[in-house]
């Protein structure tokens, strides 16, 4: 019983402690820290209640980053959840006809979630660069305007969640492949016996409602990323020009580790928190209910 | 008479591999047919065929009479019922009852949830459903379960679910790919009659797909046993169990299998043994005092209502032979004689086919 316990404690305890002191200890401390006016290196802090989240959600930039990742968000999940989704029921469709190419085509779409972000962030300026970019070249080749992707304020938003859709699809398609042929073949069989014999009232009868989980599973996964988006933000725009693309993440991390502000940058950090919270309990409760047919 | 489906030269190729080697087939108004073979045989490629899951390599398949080779499934109005069941999870019971009736019974715009409010055809129709889908609930005591999920039943509900869902429309025919064979023992039992008793009142041509012998035989009609993607026999169950065509079918039907001593050998038994293979039946080959073969008792499987004895000549065949319930049983290491009636001998020639005793 003892020696039980030691073993149990020894394969367990170390893990235990390290989440305990480098995961919920700092937690616990930037819950602290979101209700003062800490800056890094400062000797002292006061307490300053509620201000932090005031600025956060009562001044104009505050405002602004939320917007803009709620605007971000809105256009990454549906699109690249829908695509991924065709990719894959694509690529499903075609596994067994022609092997060779579903395999190379599921490689190629899965590269840019194998890819460092930040090196494919690079090559996505160069496409997107208004005189040399390739981007604008087939624009002015179909004969439309050249646009200026990343320093139109109006635009530069959309361009970074087309390069979120470009990243998402990949991952997407390969939990949708996933979940695809974990389908049983016979309730396929069965929906032709009943009638539903035509890729329409298959995908309805069968596919759609048998991939509620993974589906589900796709949307949380994806929405955790497009809320998170920084890695393009910072390395093609710093959430310019005039804060048309400020996400979040980056003010975060603009207020954190530029300006020292880590005050105000917990409060941001526990907002985000509490949103990836939410979204969590949401697929708990989800999960636990609908999807899985119980 | 016509049958009510047939396989007519009916081959079936994967690939290399030919799963259904020129069969032909006939379903019957109102038979119960099974389709019995070990697995790997074809017989699920056959009932897909039937079906039209499977489009035939070559060959075709008549519906009363009428080329459907090219018609879809659902045309050929034909209803089956899943060894895994294949219920829709998503749906309740009611909804899984419903789906076939629903989909051929309404147009893609009537099947939207609000369409019942805004069109009187509809209500109609989803009336007549309803009515359908109640009657067989009723039938097969499901009427309590309508609103459960497939999730939250037994197997022998889901079981029932599955036949409703299949017996819901009229259809051209009823198959069954293997039952029983998810079903404990008891369960097994009931099932077995209850699906004798809806073929009694339905009427309906069924076809049962097994690799059970023992369903094959006590549920239908006739029996077809398939060997290697061919029809090997067909025939009313106690034709083919008492006498069988070849060798193949021979050593495949009967619950224990049956005792083949090759030619020469076989000359203990009967003087035609010296040129024919002769089979005996473990069930009648007789162990007692006297009889023409010697043999040792090697052991005794002991199973209830019968004990399976293990047994070697001294030539060293391995032979098999039942006791019945208060028989005296011999020990191992016994010596004892074997003897079989003439009438029980299973004649074979050399290539496997039935040959008759001389007298």
């Amino acid at each position: 019983m003892i020696r039980r316990l030691a073993t149990d404690l020894l394969l367990a305890g170390p893990a235990a402690l390290a989440v305990v002191l480098f995961i919920f200890l700092p937690v616990a401390v930037v819950f602290v820290l979101a209700f003062t006016d800490y800056l890094v290196g400062a000797p002292t802090a006061d307490w300053v209640g509620l201000e932090n989240f005031e600025e956060l959600f009562g001044s104009r930039l505050g405002r602004n980053a939320l917007i803009n990742t709620l605007i971000y968000s809105a256009v990454v999940i549906p699109s690249s959840v829908i695509l991924g989704l065709l990719v894959a029921l694509g690529l499903h469709g075609i596994t067994k006809r022609m092997p060779r190419v579903s395999a190379v085509l599921r490689t190629v779409y899965f590269l840019p979630v194998a890819a460092t972000l930040v090196a494919m962030a690079v090559a996505w300026q160069m496409l997107m660069h208004p005189s040399l970019g390739l981007l604008n070249h087939w624009i002015a080749a179909l004969g439309l305007t050249p646009q200026q992707w990343l320093t139109d304020r109006g635009l530069v938003l959309y361009s970074l969640a087309a390069i979120g859709i470009w990243q998402g699809v990949g991952y997407n398609m390969v939990l949708f492949l996933a979940g695809l042929s974990a389908i049983q073949p016979t309730l396929y069989d069965a929906a032709t016996i009943d009638g539903a014999e035509h890729g329409w009232s298959r995908f309805w009868c069968v596919t759609w409602p048998m991939l509620g989980p993974t589906t589900l599973f796709v949307v949380i996964v994806t929405a955790a990323n497009a809320f998170r988006v920084f890695e393009t933000v910072a390395t093609m725009t710093d959430g310019g020009p005039a804060f048309a693309s400020d996400t979040i993440v980056y003010a975060l991390y603009r207020e954190g580790f530029v300006y020292f502000k880590a005050g105000y940058a917990s409060a941001i950090t526990v907002v985000f928190f509490a949103a990836l919270l939410l979204l969590t309990a949401l697929q708990i409760a989800l999960v636990e209910r609908k999807v899985h047919y119980r | 008479m016509t049958p009510a489906l047939r396989l007519e030269g009916v081959t079936k190729r994967f690939g290399d591999v030919v799963a259904v080697d020129d069969v032909t087939l006939d379903l019957f108004e109102g038979e119960f047919l099974a389709l019995l073979g070990a697995s790997g045989c074809g017989k699920s490629t056959t009932l897909r065929l039937f079906a039209g899951l499977e489009a035939a390599t070559e060959g075709h398949v008549l519906l009363g009479g009428r080329d459907v080779s090219r018609d879809s499934a659902s045309s050929r109005n034909v209803a089956l019922m899943f060894q895994s069941y294949a219920l829709y999870p998503h749906m309740s019971v009611y909804q899984n009852i419903a789906m076939p009736l629903r989909m051929r019974g309404l147009s893609v715009p009537q099947r939207f949830p609000g369409a019942r409010m805004v069109s009187r055809p509809t209500r109609t129709a989803l009336h007549e459903i309803d009515d359908k889908v109640r009657r067989v609930a009723t039938m097969l005591r499901l009427d309590t379960l309508l609103s459960r999920r497939p999730g939250q039943l037994s197997g022998g509900q889901q079981q029932r679910v599955a036949l409703a869902r299949a017996l819901v429309r009229e259809p051209s025919a009823f198959f069954l790919d293997e039952p029983l064979s998810n079903l404990d023992t008891q369960l097994k039992a009931d099932t077995r009659d209850e699906i004798r008793a809806l073929h009694a009142r339905t009427g309906y041509p069924f076809l049962l797909v097994t690799h059970d012998q023992a369903d094959a035989l006590s549920m239908a009609d006739r029996v077809a046993v398939m060997i290697a993607g061919r029809i090997a026999q067909i025939g009313v169950p106690e034709e083919v169990f008492q006498r069988p065509q070849s060798r193949a079918v021979a050593e495949f039907i009967g619950l224990h299998r049956m005792n083949i001593l090759d030619r020469g050998h076989a000359s203990r038994l009967h003087q035609a043994g010296a040129t024919l293979d002769l089979g005996v039946r473990p069930d009648d080959l007789i162990i007692g005092a006297e009889g023409p073969i010697a043999a040792t008792v090697e052991s005794l499987l002991y199973k209830g209502e019968e004990t399976v004895v293990l047994l070697r000549d001294p030539d060293g065949f391995a032979l098999r032979s039942i006791l019945r319930g208060g028989q005296p049983r011999p020990a191992p290491g016994d010596q004892v004689r074997l003897s079989a009636d003439i009438s029980a001998l299973h004649p074979f020639d050399r290539h496997g086919n039935r040959a008759e005793l001389p007298s």
